[in-house]
């Protein structure tokens, strides 16, 4: 029985939960409805929610632990002699897991027993090629040890798959008997259902928790794995990036963060100013009509997913900047550059700049500006000695929140800066950051043993705790100043 | 009355008129209208950047949607398809599409004489070199299908090679040709001469949208078929599972939660998780779901759980304003009526709230859709010719997404693959006009203001 089956299963027997409480409830009272403490309705709802919901979490905890208990069972059945040279036991368990799965199909598709199944042996029978027939390919023959680990792998699960059919099912039933056991006319179900819903509805609130630990459990535990393979300080402290896959690497975060400063510094050069008097001008002097207009279509370069810029960067950006400014000035051949990530980057922000500037500089009260006006400032000299001093708390708030995007950002500096770790003032050199190398390390074969693809967890971790540190000092400074006008 | 404005007395600068402005005021206009054009230079260049972009990307994207085919007679050689003549499928299908390119380059040849083309002296090789290399997989396709066909002569439409497409789209030119190793300047023009005589023409490029990616040499043949489907069932995924979430987590914490520490806490987590980069994310589901939950890379379900812990916070974000804009006359009438703080909730507050809280889904979807970086960390990069099967044993099918297909062709080396590229992301950003667009009409159509 598939898992969907199941569900299946379990949600129709809430229905009928439902319809049989409800038709329970008005027998409770020979159908005087106005005997009954709540309608039959929220008898209804109590039962199907007795019924479903203990069932469905116990089936999603158990798809959760099922898969840990039997890897770990099967992986200690597996003799090291069968674990190849320069391989590790993880790679040998997902074979297993293939091999499973596929012994699986070959009693679908040629219908064979289970005691032919349970009868071979890798050293006797072809098992390779009988899996290649239903398309599992392995690598090379596999040893005996590792065979019958599959079949013990397969047994297991097909054990668990049963264990939990019924207990999901006896749970259902259970829930079922519960929820029409207690249905009395004065029985409070409309408190019952209602407290079950909250309860609901906190459980959904805390996901925003559980996201939060997961991204720094899983951070962080891999993070001082890492660290229990590389030491710490050549992390920190080291110039030099140079990973190599046979070991031996150096893994010094400095050029990375270098260059994604560097390639964020550009893009805020090139946003804020933009950014910054658009937003004045929008709020200052533009007519009601060129705001309805402008603003939209300004915003809208913060709906085009970064990919697009990313693209434009490479064919577009980068080809202009080598062809009419580094080659011509000698400063480099290459058309991926910190500047043309820079610049692309700087675009992709102008609207994060603009529209919160706008918004703080229109919080500024306008008797402020009455009262320059008054005395005879011109609009400019207004904007600049009253309304932009009153609102720059916002505006370093905005520019903290853009640095931050720009920090993050993946797509445009993976296809416009480069992949090359250097520590360079010339930008039009391709240099490389954080994100890049997050993405090539853990890119293609992810084997969660070596340095040099942990390294990515650590290097995640950085960029996790410097754009939430500049997150929180901008909401701080965002909301002190608020709290100045209201 | 001017002249009333006019007179009134004021305080006259000294050793001058109102009339004749100072060196002062001047610098102090100067200053002012300097201050004007720097700022409408800003919203120039802002606006100038989008149309740029834009421009560069539809400039580059559009030929993708035209492509050169090939139409001419095929005839399907029995001595070639069926050797033992007994038309039994295990026996034609060991026919590998090398047999069916013989019997296309047969047959191009032969049509390209009977049109009366002058093939000068190209070798019948360099002569089949103008088709795609794809077309004898699609001949083959289509013969195993029905093996009927054998022995017959079928109409024929062959997909062009990348090159000669090129050259039709300006990317090839005759001095480029002469440099290239793939195409000779004498296809070129014989490709030219099958044109006059109508064989070779430019279509409607349908493929493009339903056929799945093809290999590194036949940019011509790649399609965005598997990269639509892996993103529509990455978006359901996410629709299915964030929109309830996010609901509910949003009425629980506009109407239900108590003022203290924890509502404190899961308010500030929420707002800075919307501010997380999003490969951050992207790490979370290749620790969480796929080293820790085992479920199989580059599946649409990893995607989509991973894009739905993404979009969560910016679908919490406007659902709770949409909440908190339905006025409180509202539920108190309600509780005032009898109903439970629930009923008022679901039965009133939330349907009052409801356009509001599409619209803020609708644009966090269409923000999911748009993402790449996420997907990459989690095997979505993978080369994935096959479809991923029907809904929902499809969700744990290898796919690719349409983001990351742009970025996958992007590495290629053939540059047919740009135009493919760009050509995507015309499709990437018709959806998301689509998306955006309804969300506009359903803010636009249902919203109230109290």
């Amino acid at each position: 029985m598939t898992n969907g089956i199941l569900v299946l299963i379990v949600l129709a027997l809430a229905a009928a939960a439902y319809a049989l409480a409800r038709r329970r409830s008005l027998a409770a009272v020979d159908g005087d409805i106005r005997k009954l403490h709540s309608l039959p309705g929220h008898h209804g709802q109590t039962a199907l929610l007795f019924t479903a919901v203990p069932a469905l979490l116990l089936m999603a905890l158990w798809l959760l632990v099922q898969p840990m208990a039997i890897d770990a069972r099967v992986s200690g059945m597996i003799a090291d002699s069968d674990v190849p040279e320069g391989s590790s036991r993880g790679l040998v368990m997902a074979d297993v897991r293939r091999i499973g799965d596929g012994l699986d199909r070959i009693v679908v598709r040629n219908g064979s027993s289970e005691e032919a199944i349970a009868s071979m042996r890798a050293d006797i029978s072809d098992v390779r090629s009988l899996l290649a027939e239903v398309g599992v390919a392995l690598g090379s023959n596999v040893g005996n040890s590792v065979f019958t680990a599959a079949k013990a792998y397969r047994g297991m699960k097909r054990t668990g798959q049963l264990g939990m059919t019924a207990a999901v099912l006896a749970l259902a039933v259970a829930g079922l008997g519960f929820g029409l056991s207690r249905i009395r006319p004065d029985y409070r179900a409309r408190n019952a259902s209602e407290r079950f819903v909250t309860g609901l509805l906190i459980a959904s609130s805390l996901i925003a928790i559980l996201t939060t630990l997961g991204i720094v459990a899983s951070l962080l535990f891999e993070t001082l794995h890492f660290f229990r393979l590389y030491p710490a300080s050549d992390f920190f402290f080291s110039t030099v990036w140079n990973p190599q896959f046979r070991g031996g690497s150096d893994l010094g975060i400095w050029p990375l963060l270098w260059g994604t400063l560097y390639v964020s510094l550009i893009a805020l050069v090139v946003a804020v100013p933009v950014g910054l008097m658009s937003a004045i001008y929008l709020s200052e002097y533009a007519s009601a009509r060129m705001r309805a207009w402008v603003k939209p279509a300004i915003e809208i370069l913060a709906g085009i997913p970064t990919i697009v810029y990313g693209l434009f960067a490479l064919i577009t950006v980068g080809p202009i900047l080598r062809d009419y400014f580094a080659q011509p000035f000698g400063l480099g051949s290459s058309s991926s550059s910190v500047m043309t990530a820079g610049i692309v980057m700087g675009i992709m922000v102008i609207p994060f700049v603009s529209s919160l500037s706008d918004d703080i500089i229109n919080a500024v009260p306008q008797s402020l500006r009455d009262g320059s006006l008054a005395l005879g400032a011109t609009p400019s000299e207004t904007v600049r000695q009253v309304v932009f001093p009153a609102a720059l708390p916002g505006i370093v708030g905005a520019i903290l929140l853009a640095a931050s995007r720009a920090i993050g950002e993946t797509m445009i500096v993976v296809m416009g800066a480069g992949a090359a770790a250097k520590l360079s003032l010339n930008p039009f050199e391709a240099m490389t950051t954080v994100t890049v190398k997050i993405v090539s390390q853990l890119t293609g074969d992810t084997e969660f043993a070596s340095p040099e693809t942990l390294v990515a967890f650590a290097l995640g971790l950085t960029l996790f705790v410097m754009t939430l540190a500049l997150n929180v000092l901008a909401l701080y400074i965002v909301r002190k100043y608020r709290e100045q006008y209201e | 009355m001017t002249d009333a404005t006019v007179s009134l007395p004021r305080p006259v600068p000294q050793g001058g008129s109102l009339f004749t402005l100072d060196g002062r005021v001047k610098r102090r206009n100067a200053a002012e209208a300097r201050f004007r054009a720097y700022g409408m230079t800003a919203i120039v260049l802002a606006l100038m950047a989008l149309v740029w972009l834009l421009y560069s990307i539809f400039a580059a994207g559009l030929p993708a949607f035209q492509q050169t085919f090939v139409t001419m007679p095929v005839m399907l050689d029995p001595a070639v398809l069926d050797k033992n003549g007994n038309r039994d499928p295990a026996d034609l299908a060991k026919v590998t599409t090398v047999g069916y390119s013989k019997v296309l380059a047969a047959s191009f040849v032969a049509a390209a004489e009977a049109a009366g083309v002058d093939t000068g002296d190209l070798k019948p090789k360099d002569i089949a070199g103008l088709l795609s290399e794809e077309s004898a997989a699609t001949l083959r396709t289509q013969v195993l299908a029905d093996p009927a066909l054998i022995g017959q002569t079928i109409e024929f439409t062959a997909l062009a090679g990348g090159r000669i497409d090129g050259y039709y789209k300006g990317r090839v030119t005759m001095a480029s040709a002469k440099l290239d190793s793939n195409v000779k300047p004498e296809q070129l023009v014989l490709a030219d001469a099958l044109k006059a005589k109508g064989m070779l023409a430019q279509s409607f490029n349908a493929g493009f949208l339903t056929m799945p990616d093809a290999s590194d040499k036949r940019p011509e043949a790649a399609g965005l078929g598997v990269a639509i489907v892996g993103s529509f069932y990455m978006m359901i995924v996410v629709l299915v599972l964030s929109l309830p979430i996010g609901v509910a987590a949003s009425i629980y914490l506009e109407e239900f939660a108590p003022k203290n520490r924890l509502t404190d806490i899961i308010e500030v987590n929420i707002a800075n998780l919307a501010a997380v980069p999003s490969i951050v994310y992207g790490i979370l589901g290749l620790a969480v779901f796929i080293n820790f939950g085992g479920l199989p890379q580059s599946a649409p379900i990893v995607g989509g759980l991973v894009l739905t812990l993404m979009t969560l916070p910016r679908i919490i974000i406007p659902t709770r304003a949409a909440l908190n804009a339905v006025p409180p006359s509202i539920r108190d009438a309600a509780l005032g009526v009898g109903a439970s703080k629930l009923q008022s909730v679901f039965h009133h507050v939330l349907p009052l709230a409801m356009p509001g809280i599409l619209t803020g889904t609708i644009i966090g979807l269409a923000q999911a859709l748009g993402e790449t970086a996420p997907l990459l960390l989690i095997g979505m990069v993978a080369f994935v010719r096959d479809f991923p099967g029907a809904l929902p044993g499809g969700l744990f099918d290898p796919a690719a997404a349409l983001p990351v297909q742009v970025y996958n062709w992007t590495q290629r080396g053939d540059p047919g693959f740009v135009e493919r590229a760009s050509g995507a992301i015309i499709v990437l950003l018709g959806f998301l006009l689509i998306m955006n667009a309804v969300a506009i009409f359903l803010r636009r159509k249902f919203e109230r203001r109290w």
